[in-house]
This record gives C-alpha cells, sequence and structure tokens, in this order.
C-alpha cells in the first residue's frame, strides 16, 4: 500500500470543519410529519412504497387465482382482469421499486455514506416526498372512481388505453395519467437532491473512487431517472389531451365497435418511442441501485473487498449510457423499419458484457471470502441466481429474430419479473435487513428472516421458471385464460394450478416479514452501532439510530476506500473508512 | 453448506425440467425453423453460463463458507482474468447475436414470388383480404369504412373490385408458397400470431405493417391475438388452414369479391 | 426520435468530461490517506445552488428535446397541415432576448454592487418576460380567432402544447424573479445571496431563450429541411 505523507492523514481539529446549516424542527409535526431530515423522508418513501407494495401484491394473488384455477373467483371477469394487471405492474414498478431504491434508501444511505450532514436541498426533499404520497393516493383513487381503474396495461399503449370499450376509460386512464405527472414532478424535485448532494455533500476524503458502490448505482440510476422521466411525462401529458380535449398525437383514424370516431391522423408508434424510451431506462433505474446494494452486501458479509472495483464503476456508468440506445428493443414487432431491429439488437446484447462482468465480480467476491450466511447475504446469493437466470432469458428476447415468436407471450413476463421484479426485490429484502439495525438499533429477527428468505427465493423461483416454457409453447401474455388454446397439452393447466398455489405461499411469507419488521421494533436484540463490522461512514455514526445532522459535531473524515475488509497485518478484519492510517505503517 | 447444496439443486433442477418437461414449443408449420435453431443455440450458451455461473458460487459457499480463525484472502482485483472473461462472454454473445441477425434479414427481406394477404384485425375479430385476378389489392382506407364496406375498400379503385374479402372464416393458405402478409387494424394495436408459424407483427391502427412467411405442413392452426386489445383480448381468436392446391382452389371459389358484395349489399338496400 | 438521442449524447459528453476528470482508473485500494486536499469539500451554497440549477436545466432540456422529437415524428404524418404563424411572435421574441440581456446587466450590475442599476435592470427583465407571456396568449387568440384551435389539427394542438410548457417555465420562473426584486428593493446593498439568486435567474433565462429560439425555428418551419435530411439518414 502506498500511503500519502502521514501530515496529510492527521485527523482535523474539530474548528476545521464547519457546521453547514441546518434546519432545525422545532414541533413534533415537523419533526416527523413534515420533516425535512432526509432519513426520517426516508422512512416515509420506505413504507409508503412498502404498503402500496402490499396491494400490488393482493392484486398478483387474485390475477393468479384466475389464471391458475379459472373462474374459481367469479368476480373476475376479464374487465376487472385488465385492471388487476395495468395497477399491479404500475405500482410494482413505479411505486414501489422506483420509489424505494432512489427515494427510500437513496435518501437514508446517500447522506450517511457520504459523510454528509442531509442532502443538499432539505426542503425540496421533503416537497418530493408529499408530492410522492399525493401520487401514491391519486393512484389508489383510482380504484374507487367510476368505472374503476384503467385497465389498459402498465405500458397504456394507444389507442386501446384512452377508448371506450378499455376498462376504466371514463376516470381510471385520467386518474393514472395525473398519477404519474405527479410522481414525476416530486421525484425530479427529490433527484436532484440526491444528484447534487453526491456531487457537493461529500465528507473531506471522500473521492468518487471511495464511495461504496450503494451510492454509485443510486447515483448512476438518478441520473439516468432525471433524464427518462421526461419521456413518461411528455407521453402522459399528451395522451391526457388526447382523451381530453380530442387532439391526436396518437390517435388515427379509428372505427371502434363500428362508428368512426373523430381522431384523425396521430401516430400510436410515437407514444410507444417515448413510453420506451423512458421504460428501457427505468429498468435500469431499478436495477442499478440493487447492482450497487448486492455488491456491497456481498463485500461485508464474504468479509472480503469487492473483487475488480473500478470494473463494477466503469460497468454502471457503461451500462448506465447503453441503456439510453436500446429502447427500442421493446418494440422489435411493432413494424417499425426493419433495419432498426439490427442496431437495436446489436446495442441490446452488447448491454450484456459489462452485466456480465458484474456477475462475475460479485461470484469472485466470494471466492476465498469468509462468507457469513447472515439473512442479508442469503438474500444477495438468491439476487445472483435470479438475476442471472432473468439475465439470461434477456438475451433471447433482446436478439431480434428470437424475440419475433416470443414477444408477448408468458416468456416475456417470466422473464422480467425474473430479472426486474424477484431480483430488485430479494436485494431490497437483504438490503432492509442489513440496514434495519441502523434506522433502529435493533436487529430483524434471524429465525424468521431465514423462513421468509427461503420461502421467497425458493417460492419465486416455482414461479416463474416453468413459466418460461409455458410461453415458449405460445401462450400470450395478458390473456384472462392461458390454457384454453388448442396447441396448449391439457396438463398446463395443472402447472399453471401449482404456480398460483405456490404464488399464495410466496405472498403469505411477505406477512412474516411485515411482522418481523413490526416485532423487532420493540422486540428485536440491540444491533449496537456496527452490527456487521462493515467499513462503510452510515456505520460510524456517534449514535445508532443516527441523531439530526448524523454526525454529532465533527464530520467524518475519509481515508480509505469502502471495502478494507480482510487487510493482511490490520488486526480487526475490517477497517472503516474513516479510521486514520496508522502511523506506524506510514 | 445448505444453501451450497440448495444453490446445486437449483441447477440441476432446472435442467432437469428443461429436458423432463413436457411444455416445449409447438412443432413448426413454416419455414422459420431457422428461428427455432438460433432458440437453440441461445438455450446451449445461455444454459452452460446459468449452470456454470451458479454451481461456481455454490462451490465458492462450501469452500470459503466461515469458520473459526479463518480470514478471507485480500484481491482488490485481477485485471488479466477480468479481461479474458469479458472477452469470453463477447464471444458468447457475438455467437448468438451473428446467426440472430442473419435470420433477421431473411425475416425483412419478402422473396419476390411471395403472394399477399391481408388481415385485418379489430376489437374482436379478424378479416382476411386475398388480391383478386388482377393479383393486387386495391386501395383502403379507416375513414371509408361503414356496415356497407367493413374493411374500408375504396370503391373508386379499380384494383380492389376484384379483392376477395373473407369474413367470420378461417384464413386458408397454398402449402410450401411463400405469402407476405399485410397487417392492418381498424381501431387499436392487435397482432395476428399462429405459435406453429413462429412469425408475427403488430398491426398498427394509422400503417400498414407485413411479414412473411411459407407454410410447410397441412392442417388447421389457431390464430391467437399478441397484443392487449381490450376487454376482448382472450377470446379473439382466427383460423388458419393451409391446404394443397386443388382444396386451396375450391375454397377460393366459394369466396365473394369485394364488387359482388357491395351489389348485394345494394340490393338488401333497395329492398 | 432522433433530437433526443443527439441530446443524450451531448449529456454523456458532458458527463463524460466530468468523470475523466475524477481519477476513476484511480486504485483506490493503494491509496489510504486524504487525497482531495486541493477539493474545499465545506459544501458552499453558491456552486450547490448553480450545480442544483444546471441539473435541473438538464432535466427542463430533456422534456423539451423530447417534445421536439415527438413534433418531428407526428410532422412526417400525412395529416400535418401547417400553421400560419402570428406575425406576433417576432415580437415576442424580441420580448424575450430584451429580458435575458436585462437580466444580463442585473448580474454585472450586481457584481459591481451597484444597487439602483440592479434594481431597475431586474424590474426591466419582469417586465419584458411579463409581457412576452402577454404576448404569447395573444398569439394563442389570435389563432383562436383564424379558427386554428381545433383538436383535429395536429400543428396547432403540437403549438399550443410547446407554447404553454414553456410558458409555464417561466411563470415558475417568474416566482423567483419577483422574490429577487423584492429584496433587492429591500436589501439597501447588494449581498451574496442575492447576487446568487439574480444569476440564477439570469441562467434560466438565459436557457429559455435558447429553448424558445429552438421552438420558435421549428414552428416558424426554418428546421424542416433539417428533420427532413435526418428522416433521410434513419430510412
Amino acid at each position: 500500500m502506498v500511503d500519502v505523507p502521514s501530515d496529510a492523514a492527521a485527523p482535523l481539529s474539530t474548528a476545521e470543519v464547519e457546521d453547514v446549516e441546518l434546519y432545525h424542527p422545532r414541533s413534533w409535526i415537523t419533526k416527523y410529519v413534515f420533516s425535512q431530515d432526509a432519513k426520517i423522508i426516508a422512512i416515509q418513501y420506505s413504507l409508503t412504497a412498502l404498503a402500496i407494495g402490499l396491494v400490488a401484491l393482493v392484486l398478483s394473488w387474485l390475477m393468479r387465482l384466475q389464471l391458475g384455477f379459472p373462474g374459481l373467483v367469479s368476480f373476475i371477469d376479464p374487465e376487472r382482469y385488465y385492471q388487476l394487471i395495468t395497477m399491479h405492474g404500475m405500482i410494482m414498478v413505479i411505486y414501489l421499486l422506483t420509489a424505494l431504491f432512489l427515494g427510500g434508501f437513496g435518501n437514508y444511505l446517500i447522506p450517511l455514506m457520504l459523510g454528509a450532514r442531509d442532502m443538499v436541498f432539505p426542503y425540496a426533499n421533503m416537497l418530493s416526498y408529499w408530492i410522492y404520497l399525493l401520487a401514491v393516493l391519486v393512484l389508489v383513487a383510482g380504484f374507487f372512481v367510476p368505472g374503476g381503474a384503467t385497465g389498459a396495461g402498465w405500458t397504456l399503449y394507444p389507442p386501446q388505453a384512452i377508448l371506450a370499450n378499455t376498462p376504466g376509460q371514463s376516470w381510471g386512464i385520467i386518474v393514472m395519467l395525473v398519477s404519474l405527472i405527479l410522481f414525476i414532478i416530486g421525484f425530479t424535485m427529490g433527484g436532484l437532491n440526491y444528484v447534487v448532494t453526491v456531487l457537493q455533500g461529500r465528507a473531506k476524503g471522500m473521492t468518487l473512487m471511495r464511495m461504496p458502490l450503494t451510492v454509485w448505482g443510486i447515483f448512476t440510476a438518478t441520473v439516468m431517472a432525471l433524464l427518462a422521466f421526461p419521456a413518461l411525462f411528455v407521453g402522459a401529458v399528451m395522451m391526457l389531451l388526447d382523451r381530453l380535449i380530442g387532439t391526436s398525437f396518437f390517435m388515427p383514424a379509428i372505427v371502434a365497435l363500428g362508428e368512426q370516431l373523430s381522431y384523425r391522423g396521430g401516430s400510436p408508434i410515437l407514444f410507444q418511442h417515448l413510453f420506451w424510451f423512458f421504460g428501457h431506462p427505468e429498468v435500469y433505474i431499478v436495477a442499478l441501485p440493487a447492482f450497487g446494494i448486492v455488491s456491497d452486501l456481498i463485500s461485508t458479509h464474504a468479509r472480503k473487498n469487492i473483487f475488480g472495483y473500478r470494473m463494477m464503476v466503469w460497468a454502471l456508468v457503461a451500462i448506465g449510457a447503453l441503456s439510453f440506445v436500446v429502447w427500442a428493443h421493446h418494440m422489435y414487432v411493432s413494424g417499425m423499419h426493419p433495419s432498426f431491429g439490427f442496431f437495436f439488437a446489436t446495442t441490446t446484447l452488447i448491454i450484456a458484457i459489462p452485466t456480465a462482468i458484474k456477475v462475475y465480480n460479485w461470484v469472485l467476491t466470494l471466492w476465498r471470502g469468509d462468507i457469513h450466511f447472515t439473512v442479508p447475504m442469503l438474500f444477495a446469493l438468491g439476487f445472483i441466481v435470479t438475476f442471472v437466470n432473468g439475465g439470461l432469458t434477456g438475451l433471447f428476447l433482446g436478439n431480434v429474430v428470437v424475440d419475433v415468436p416470443l414477444s408477448d407471450t408468458m416468456f416475456v413476463v417470466a422473464h422480467f419479473h425474473m430479472v426486474m421484479g424477484v431480483a430488485p426485490i430479494l436485494v431490497i429484502f437483504g438490503a432492509i435487513y442489513h440496514w434495519y439495525p441502523k434506522v433502529t438499533g435493533r436487529m430483524l429477527d434471524d429465525a424468521l428472516g431465514k423462513l421468509h428468505f427461503w420461502v421467497t427465493f425458493l417460492g419465486a423461483y416455482l414461479i416463474f421458471f416453468p413459466m418460461h416454457y409455458i410461453g415458449l409453447m405460445g401462450v400470450p401474455r395478458r390473456y384472462h385464460e392461458i390454457s384454453d388454446m388448442a396447441f396448449v397439452p391439457a396438463s398446463t393447466a395443472t402447472l399453471n394450478g401449482f404456480i398460483t398455489i405456490v404464488a399464495l405461499i410466496v405472498g403469505a411469507a411477505q406477512l412474516v416479514f411485515v411482522f418481523n419488521l413490526a416485532w423487532s421494533l420493540k422486540r428485536g436484540r440491540p444491533a449496537g452501532g456496527n452490527p456487521w463490522r462493515a467499513t462503510t461512514l452510515e456505520w460510524q455514526t456517534p449514535e445508532t439510530p443516527p441523531a439530526h445532522g448524523n454526525w454529532g459535531k465533527t464530520l467524518p473524515v475519509v481515508y480509505r476506500w469502502a471495502y478494507d475488509y480482510s487487510v493482511p497485518g490490520a488486526a480487526e478484519d475490517f477497517l472503516p473508512q474513516n479510521q486514520p492510517p496508522d502511523p506506524r505503517t506510514a | 453448506m445448505g444453501v451450497a447444496v440448495v444453490l446445486a439443486l437449483v441447477v440441476i433442477g432446472s435442467v432437469a425440467f428443461h429436458l423432463l418437461s413436457p411444455w416445449w414449443w409447438t412443432p413448426i408449420a413454416s419455414n422459420w425453423h431457422y428461428i427455432d435453431n438460433t432458440i437453440i443455440i441461445t438455450f446451449w450458451i445461455t444454459g452452460i453460463v446459468f449452470a456454470a455461473v451458479v454451481l461456481f458460487m455454490a462451490y465458492c459457499l462450501f469452500r470459503f463458507r466461515h469458520r473459526e480463525g479463518h480470514r478471507a484472502a485480500y484481491e482488490p482485483e485481477n485485471k488479466r482474468l477480468e479481461w479474458w472473461l469479458a472477452i469470453g462472454t463477447g464471444i458468447g454473445v457475438a455467437a448468438m447475436l451473428a446467426p440472430g441477425l442473419v435470420v433477421w434479414n431473411q425475416f425483412v427481406t419478402v422473396p419476390a414470388d411471395a403472394t399477399t394477404v391481408e388481415i385485418v384485425g379489430q376489437q374482436w375479430q379478424w378479416s382476411y383480404r386475398l388480391p383478386g385476378a388482377d393479383g393486387r389489392l386495391g386501395a383502403s382506407d379507416v375513414t371509408l369504412v361503414s356496415a356497407e364496406n367493413p374493411l374500408g375498400l375504396d370503391p373508386k379503385d379499380a384494383r380492389g373490385q376484384d379483392d376477395v374479402i373473407i369474413q367470420g372464416d378461417q384464413l386458408h393458405l397454398l402449402l410450401d408458397k411463400p405469402v407476405k402478409v399485410l397487417l392492418r387494424s381498424l381501431d387499436v394495436v392487435h397482432d395476428f400470431y399462429v405459435p406453429e408459424f413462429r412469425a408475427k407483427m403488430d398491426m398498427i391502427p394509422g400503417s400498414v405493417t407485413y411479414y412473411w412467411f411459407t407454410p410447410t405442413r397441412t392442417g388447421t392452426f389457431e390464430a391467437l391475438c399478441a397484443e392487449l386489445c381490450s376487454t376482448g383480448h382472450t377470446y379473439m381468436r382466427g383460423g388458419v388452414v393451409v391446404e394443397p392446391e386443388s382444396e386451396y382452389r375450391a375454397w377460393l371459389q366459394q369466396q365473394k369479391t369485394f364488387a359482388e358484395l357491395a351489389a348485394a349489399a345494394r340490393a338488401q338496400a333497395r329492398n | 426520435m432522433i433530437v433526443i438521442v443527439l441530446f443524450m449524447v451531448l449529456m454523456a459528453m458532458l458527463a463524460g468530461w466530468w468523470l475523466s476528470h475524477q481519477r476513476l482508473a484511480a486504485k483506490p485500494w493503494l491509496e489510504v490517506g486524504i487525497i482531495d486536499e486541493a477539493r474545499d469539500s465545506r459544501p458552499r451554497s453558491p456552486q450547490i445552488a448553480k450545480i442544483g440549477l444546471g441539473a435541473f436545466l438538464a432535466v427542463a432540456g430533456s422534456l423539451f428535446a423530447l417534445l421536439i422529437s415527438a413534433y418531428s415524428m407526428r410532422m412526417s404524418m400525412a395529416d400535418w397541415r401547417a400553421l400560419p404563424m402570428p406575425i406576433g411572435l417576432w415580437f415576442n421574441t424580441g420580448l424575450l432576448m430584451l429580458a435575458s440581456v436585462a437580466l444580463h446587466s442585473a448580474v454585472i450590475a450586481a457584481r459591481c454592487d451597484e444597487p439602483g442599476n440592479l434594481r431597475s435592470a431586474l424590474l426591466a427583465a419582469g417586465v419584458c418576460s411579463l409581457a412576452f407571456l402577454v404576448g404569447q396568449v395573444l398569439a394563442w387568440r389570435e389563432l383562436a380567432a383564424a379558427g386554428y384551435f381545433s383538436a383535429a389539427n395536429p400543428a396547432s394542438a403540437f403549438f399550443y402544447l410547446v407554447t404553454a410548457i414553456h410558458g409555464l417555465h417561466m411563470l415558475g420562473g417568474l416566482v423567483v424573479l419577483g422574490r429577487t426584486t423584492v429584496r433587492s428593493f429591500a436589501a439597501p446593498q447588494v449581498s451574496g445571496a442575492l447576487r446568487l439568486s439574480v444569476e440564477l435567474c439570469a441562467i434560466y433565462w438565459h436557457f429559455l431563450l435558447l429553448v424558445w429560439l429552438v421552438l420558435f425555428s421549428l414552428l416558424m418551419r426554418w428546421t424542416d429541411d433539417l428533420i427532413e435530411m435526418c428522416r433521410g439518414l434513419l430510412s
């Protein structure tokens, strides 16, 4: 190791570090409700996202009941079924995954991991949460408006989304679009915060290459989200105008059930371009924070530095950049110019290379490690398996001609659930088991955690792995019944029933998790400041849970990278980032 | 220890399921076995990578599980290994992409001798139009659609008068004769999908899309809609009959042209 | 979509330029101690605010680039009928330029600590901006009076949409400009915070002017050939 001259390494005295201007809460309301403290906002974001996620989970049960046992629940007619799939998809992708990774983990971890006292624009940060909450409430209102929620599918493709015989055409679609617009406005306020905090709020000594990969992942994802969400915004505004005042941005001349409509000349494909220009980066907006967090979980619990840190950072940035030139692989069968197929298939498969490098480096981090099978580690391992599986099936769908028979079949459903449903959610669980002790000061129960992991991981795999084969047969997605086709063998109905039963069990296991969260809050084992013996700054706060301002009087100073685990010659098997170099070796 | 075993079992179980399960693609009935071959190549490459990564991981978990007094190695990176892995991945990706692009090139290049068939989707039924004796389809426009003119053909276009229009019946195709399918929709996005043919393409209202294939097996095949088109989506089924020349001619004889249908509609209106 | 892709390439180049200064090739495990002595780690509010505004302008830029992309794609559809542009738009463009110039001189006044000049420059900018918005509304009414306010015409739908979104951005800016102007009258001298506010307003107004000039040339159909060329490149 090359040490910097020792005078540079001397810890700074208190007087040198200026107390940044912090807002000071005056009442209970401003401390816990309209709080500007990123940690409180993070908890608010997380709880809201988890709550709405549970709603989406229940929706998926109903869908699976219909698919596994058609007719068993008689109120799920096609209309209701499409409302279920639409709300399930939209909630999971945007209101759960995006909000939880960026609004939840981003808010909590960015200031703490970087050694900042708070986000740089706390007021906008608070507004961000409240607008998000409003967006969620507007979304939920969709269930109660006349005609019910929209049943247009989460992709909201026009003309279908706003035509008369689509469920929720009268109010549901309007409510959905307004909710999305609100979400984007709220997210932009939060996102600017995360980015500028990473750029400007880092503690002394925290260079970019010393940032934990969690922060790299969230940072890259936020930059992407800020640039990609406007596409959804534009699409939503234009569709709202088409629906409300009859413009023809997306609506061509149409004969709906024998009647000529007044729309003329619009382009449904234009919406698809806008939607997927947002929609594909969105996949990585969810994936990159998961990549970052899982890197830190593996490194901490295998007591070994993340293998190939530089390559991991470059891969994150490369994936982020490339993900803006692959969007049309969602549109291979939309009749766009055939030459686009060559371009987008090539870019899509190229993105597999940096992604594969990340997988190799996670596995190579385990090699010659000292692996503790803690609950967060189990979830990280589960993530690798499901992500590798789902990522590899992406190579089928990204390869334009292979996509032709498989697109819009259950294969696609299985693929994206594995890769951007199950995999990131396993990371979310792992991250919650990992950071819960910091947030609350108590550990989550280990036995319940292991039960939760095994049922969730194996169950999810049993749900989605066989589903690929149903799609391979040619069963389309978004069908109200998926076993009545001439080419489908009778045994498929059994398989569908099996999948449904497993889905119900996996869903029930989430209640164990919710119980664990609540129970451990008061009864969990006290955690201490650094239960996992981790190096990153959030574990080095003077108090646990961290107090307002995070660091007491003195801001931390960073002397080393985030992964000094099992350093040869060191007494402990971890060296916190703010531990000064040993003067004897200097 | 247990974790390692379970992960190994996940790999073994997945491979066993792949090999033994009764659920596999439908027997092909078109020239697109090239697509099937590309899928097989992809299955092999991705299957090997999946098994290798997860089994290696399981081995690591077993071999390097925590034991008292044991300490992890210190290894920040290994440039050579990382580059080799990246290059290996690149080769694997190229091995899948190259055949895929070659086949895509075939897929978008319609042979000159292909006959044209038009398929029109609307909520929730399929209609078909075949060129008449002149071998060409007449112009059409959605705004011309009416009860008498359900597909919106231009009555002024002479080429359209002899077009054969098929509603509420199956589409018949000639065996071993390449066919270019033009796709049109009157309302929302649909997708005419016969799993046995492998090929499909969305039909976008306001534009005409296409794909081509050659039916290689006689029989009746179920057609599905593969793009969400609202509540009737699940039940928007059609059928395609592939048959040899003689039977095809007999069927075609019974079909009505646009001019005949229009005359019948006018006669009905007069009564 | 070529416009938004070009915009993203620009963003990627910016990001790449910035990243290239961040020692991404360093081996962090070999470096122990404080290695960024030169960087002042204490967050300073002027820099933070400017970077924050810059990030927001990137987001807004993406929004407008997407609108322009959508505009050019929709333009290629068969039913596109161009609008006669109200002559008042020229006048409005002039007003927006004046507002930008006024804010620029406000920045100079703030830097030279001349509160009087600063106040009049801020007032002038505010008046010009309000006049711009009024002018835009008049243009809307003129088009509507000529019978173009119909949902059936995509060109007019786009005209109303892009001018409305641009106008909303300006309204948001006017709130901040209004507060800044009030503060400039309240304070006897130009404080650091006030100078910062003025600078931020100026940056934002220059951005709005730039966006407007692009939109204006699009609406005036000067860019048709360019769009045609891009489309030719793609097919």
